[in-house]
């Protein structure tokens, strides 16, 4: 697996696969995609990086350990449920922003916090099992 | 095409349970891969099939079109994809471990739980 | 009031305890004196206003959706078991103070006997039939804790066994005594059940259930092996529980029931048998017996059969007779049993054989065996002769039933004067025996107890308005249901009675003169028998063990394919059965109308299940795996799921490399194979629960489908929820409670498998233990070549 093309390509398909990943996230909502596919991406673009370099070198690019992305994710999905506090509504309801940035309109929601939530948990859960698998494979 | 589909979730079923009764471990996870897939067909066909048109309303449209499949057995399918490998995962890493500590991949041959010849119950006050 | 201060009190007493123990030592005892004398007071204080069939209630609310109260209720009958279990308990923790005197767990030990006080009180002001059942129960368990006291020892943790499944069978019993009741009479409280309830046909069930729990309790033949092993307990639990109160709950609850269920022939014979029997049983067994303990035992045992024999009788004379004689039992009882602990502290032995001449130094000891021997022998014009005059006159007539009854009754109660005379005589008289210690006088707290009840006894043969007025005749009035006539208290040299009476005391001196010979022919007899009551339950308990082992071992076989196999036919049956037994196998030829593309997607399906069966190596059935995954994938993309579709995908390419990654580590042969047998047998059970299950969904499809939910999403995710997925609106808002539990059940499933390799890790680094196997060096090189 290790060949110098593999290698070469790889860190360069780990940074499409995440744009990827984030753009079929954000797309969720309205067209196929969402947090779990979102996600699940981004985990094998994740995967893919550690088998060419080493989970070590993955590692030190995460910069934060892989199950902290999941256990962030966990957080924030519950947060965004939680900010139906204030309003007096029942947990995890939805709620909308809109925000004009110039001319362009941006939606912001509660669930698409909760979608971005999802897909941290997804992405750090499985990042955290490929690559302590990967370790193992390094170890001996 | 709900029968064909249906037929072919059993057939799932069947070679899912198959391999779940073997007793090497690597068998029994294939089936447990195996039998995710069978379930999630299985509901998919309970909530009857649509051709092709996805459950999203598209352009202005406030609900999706006339004929589209049925979004509710795709949110439950979903979820379980995710969920079943999570613990496809665990399972896998806990098969791997059984066989460093047991050295055995035979479940015959794991007995530390329910040990071959268990102790007589204490037979005093 | 009066209720708080029996119950609450003694169970916030019993928590307090150990406390108090720790604080201030072998005072605490005293304390615990001061709270059941408070209970006695505030008893008291009540008695005057209850007499013929006056009664107090309280009632508080309990579970209130299900109309249940805890109520109680004081009569007659309630009043004199409760004066008895406040009044002798008070001495009895005086006594406990100074007989565990430096013992390491005393504060535990005051406060079991607190608490069993507390239970016993509910047991007998308890109106509610679960509140009656609750205390009850407790009593049992109290008993337990107490008896086990010295656990060190297997033959206390035995007998408290013993006593705790004997007498919670009769719990049981009781429990559902109370619910037939409760169907028959249509509310909890036993007040409220009207009249007798001999005309239902539940009549002999109930009779057999209320009996079962009586029987137990008070250790009627054949469960009377409990109460003599339950003298491994402390002395001052043998004197309380096991003499004077927790035994007489079965007799208290036949005098309960007999206004509901008496006056039958059914109640009257079986009570008549049973007591009789015991009482027999009891006279016969105390003669064997040499430990002053095991003697007082076993008259117990008698005594008891003898209450229920009596209440079997249930004339107004016999319960007149069998109230008089449960006020001098519990007296005398008590005392005479707080005078075999003071016997054992003061000369180191409670064997009778071996004690003689404590007359000198241990003469207050002496002066209250001599009082409570006198009261159980029947001496006129103590409590106990009246009662016996009593249930003499009760069965003077020309029925040959009464006479057989009346010899039963003169032999015990010969047999039980007999002992009196060796409990009270024998460790006093004579030449002073050689004993463990040198013999010393009990200290005062000790004297207190067995001096106070023996007086009380004597005293109240001259206080009559205490003892019929406010003792025994409210309760008989209650017992029969009507304003009893006043038992006549009164000598008359020339009555049938009194001659019975002088039978008896002819009995028990012959009795006392050959007790040793008659002892070594019974102990002889015994030992040729070779089989008791007490070895039958040893077999039994041990056999429903080994019954359980038996099971455990057939259905935890440790074969998991065996379980896998029981949970797939299992599987197959329950979809199966129903659709045969209910109707609805489906029965319409299913019409297939796939297109050409969706048929090869099934195909390759097929191809990669069978591949992955059929495989040789598992590394090509984990290809065959990916094959079937992605085929899958596709079906999802043409029924129109496309999110399912591309996650689908991820999942399968994920899962083999996952897969690969693993299967390369594991050093095991390529190949394996399934014997011959186990493949038709697995197939067998493969293709039953397969096609139960395509069955199943079969009778599904030919359904008709409810759309509701789907509709209500479909119309609602873009206008309310603003988004156009509806599968993801779902997701992430309609269900998103769900969502939120199912990333947190991911995330912990990652967790645990984060734990497992490091826990490999550490177990690689670790040098191998000695008793295992150390770990074989996998050859990596070698595989992943």
């Amino acid at each position: 697996m290790n060949t110098l093309i593999f290698r070469t390509v790889a860190p360069l398909l780990t940074v499409v696969m995440l744009v990827f990943s984030v753009f079929v996230l954000l797309r969720g909502h309205n067209e196929p995609g969402g947090g779990f596919i979102g996600g699940l991406i981004a985990a094998a673009a994740i995967a893919i990086y550690g088998i060419a370099s080493g989970p070590m070198a993955v590692r030190r690019a995460m910069r934060a350990p892989p199950l902290s992305f999941a256990g962030a994710g966990v957080l924030l999905a519950a947060l965004a449920g939680l900010l139906s506090l204030p309003f007096d509504v029942p947990f995890l309801t939805g709620l909308w922003a809109n925000i004009d940035i110039d001319d362009t309109k941006v939606a912001i929601s509660t669930p698409m916090v909760f979608d971005i939530g999802v897909y941290f948990v997804v992405f750090g859960t499985i990042s955290a099992i490929a690559l302590g698998l990967e370790d193992e494979e390094g170890e001996d | 095409m709900d029968y064909a589909i249906a037929a072919l979730s059993g057939v799932f079923f069947v070679a899912a349970i198959y391999l779940l009764l073997a007793r090497s471990l690597i068998r029994m996870l294939l089936g447990l891969a195996l039998i995710g897939n069978a379930v999630n067909l299985l509901i998919l066909v309970a909530g009857r099939l649509t051709r092709v048109v996805p459950p999203i309303a598209l352009g202005h449209a406030d609900t999706p079109a006339a004929g589209a499949a049925n979004p509710l057995p795709q949110a439950l399918i979903l979820t379980a994809i995710v969920i079943g490998f999570a613990m496809f995962c665990f399972l896998l890493v806990l098969a791997y471990r059984a066989y460093q500590s047991l050295e055995a991949d035979d479940t015959d041959r794991m007995r530390v739980a329910e040990p071959r010849h268990r102790p007589k119950p204490p037979m005093s006050y | 009031m009066t209720v708080a201060a029996c119950i609450v009190l003694p169970f916030v007493t019993a928590a307090l305890l150990p406390l108090l123990h720790r604080l201030l030592g072998d005072y605490a005892g005293w304390i615990a004196a001061l709270v059941a004398a408070t209970g006695f007071v505030a008893l008291l204080a009540v008695a005057p206003g209850i007499h013929g069939s006056e009664s107090m209630a309280v009632a508080m609310p309990w579970v209130p959706s299900w109309g249940i109260e805890l109520s109680f209720l004081i009569d007659g009958l309630s009043l004199t078991f409760a004066l008895a279990i406040s009044g002798i308990g008070a001495l009895i923790f005086l006594y406990a103070s100074r007989y565990l005197h430096g013992h390491h767990h005393q504060g535990r030990f005051l406060a079991f006997l607190m608490a069993f006080m507390g239970a016993m009180q509910g047991v007998v002001l308890a109106d509610s039939l679960l509140a009656l059942y609750l205390f009850w129960e407790l009593t049992s368990v109290t008993s337990f804790l107490l008896i086990g006291f010295d656990h060190t020892r297997p033959a206390a943790r035995r007998a408290a066994v013993q006593a705790l499944v004997v007498t919670g069978l009769g719990g049981l019993a009781l429990l559902a005594a109370g619910v037939v009741m409760h169907q028959l009479g249509g509310q909890w409280e036993l007040s409220g059940v009207a009249g007798p309830l001999a005309d239902s046909a539940l009549y002999p069930l109930l009779v057999g259930l209320v009996l079962l729990a009586a029987f137990t309790k008070s250790a009627q033949v054949p469960f009377h092996f409990w109460l003599p092993n339950a003298m491994e307990a402390p002395t001052p639990v043998s004197a309380y529980l096991h003499s004077a109160t927790m035994v007489q709950a079965g007799v208290y609850l036949v005098l309960r029931m007999t206004p509901h269920l008496g006056g039958e022939p059914l109640w009257n014979t079986t009570l008549m048998l049973f007591g009789g029997a015991t009482l027999l049983w009891g006279a016969v067994a105390a003669i064997k017996q040499t430990d002053l303990k095991q003697l007082l035992a076993q008259t117990t045992l008698a005594s008891l059969g003898l209450l229920m024999l009596l209440a079997g009788i249930g004339t107004e004379l016999a319960i007149t007779g069998a109230m008089l004689y449960f006020v001098a039992h519990a007296l005398y009882k008590a005392g005479l049993f707080l005078v075999a602990g003071a016997i054992d502290h003061g000369a180191g032995t409670r064997d009778v054989t071996v004690l003689g001449g404590l007359r000198d130094p241990m003469t207050l000891t002496f002066i209250a065996a001599l009082l409570g021997g006198a009261a159980m022998l029947g001496l006129p014009p103590l409590a106990g002769f009246f009662a016996k005059e009593e249930m003499y006159a009760a069965l003077v007539s020309a029925s040959w039933g009464d006479a057989l009854a009346l010899a039963v009754l003169v032999a015990g109660n010969g047999v039980l004067g007999a002992v009196a005379l060796v409990v009270a005589l024998k460790p006093f008289l004579g030449q002073l025996q050689p004993t463990p210690i040198a013999p010393h006088e009990a200290p005062p707290t000790m004297l207190a107890g067995p001096l106070l009840l023996g007086l009380t006894g004597a005293a109240l043969a001259f206080a009559p308005d205490v003892l019929l007025g406010i003792l025994v005749a409210p309760a008989t009035a209650v017992i029969l249901g009507e304003a009893a006539h006043a038992p006549y208290l009164s000598l008359n040299f020339l009555s049938p009675a009194f001659l019975l009476s002088l039978l008896t005391w002819a009995v028990a001196a012959l009795v006392w003169h050959r007790f040793d010979a008659l002892r070594v022919r019974l102990v002889e007899f015994d030992r040729r028998l070779g089989w008791s009551f007490d070895k039958g339950f040893d077999a039994l308990y041990f056999g429903l063990v080994n019954l359980a082992d038996q099971v455990t071992r057939l259905l935890h076989h440790g074969r998991l394919e065996f379980y896998l196999l029981v949970a797939f036919v299992g599987l197959g049956l329950a979809a199966l059965v129903p659709l045969l037994v209910m109707g609805g196998m489906p029965g319409r030829w299913p019409e297939v109308d796939l297109t050409f593309y969706e048929w090869g997607v099934v195909l390759i399906a097929l191809i990669g299940l069978l591949t992955v069966v059929a495989a040789r190596t598992r590394l090509f059935a984990i290809l065959a795996l990916g094959v079937q995954g992605v085929a899958v994938a596709t079906l999802f993309l043409l029924f129109g799921a496309p999110d399912l579709s591309f996650t689908q995908f991820m999942v399968e390419i994920l899962s083999v490399v996952i897969l690969a990654l693993v299967m390369t580590r594991l050093n095991l042969e390529p190949t394996d194979k399934r014997p011959l047998e186990d493949w038709a047998r697995d197939g067998a059970v493969a293709l039953f629960a397969g096609s139960a299950v395509t069955m199943l969904l079969f009778a599904v499809l030919e359904g008709s489908l409810d759309p509701r939910l789907s509709d209500f999403f479909n119309a609602y995710s873009a206008p309310v929820a603003h988004g156009h997925n509806v599968v993801n609106v779902i997701l992430v808002d309609f269900r998103g409670l769900d969502t939120l539990g199912e990333i947190s059940v991911v995330m912990t499933a990652g967790i645990a498998v984060l734990a497992l390799i490091r826990g490999a890790r550490r177990l690689r680094s670790a040098p191998p233990a000695a008793d295992k196997p150390a770990p074989r060096r996998r050859t990596r090189k070698g595989a992943s070549a």
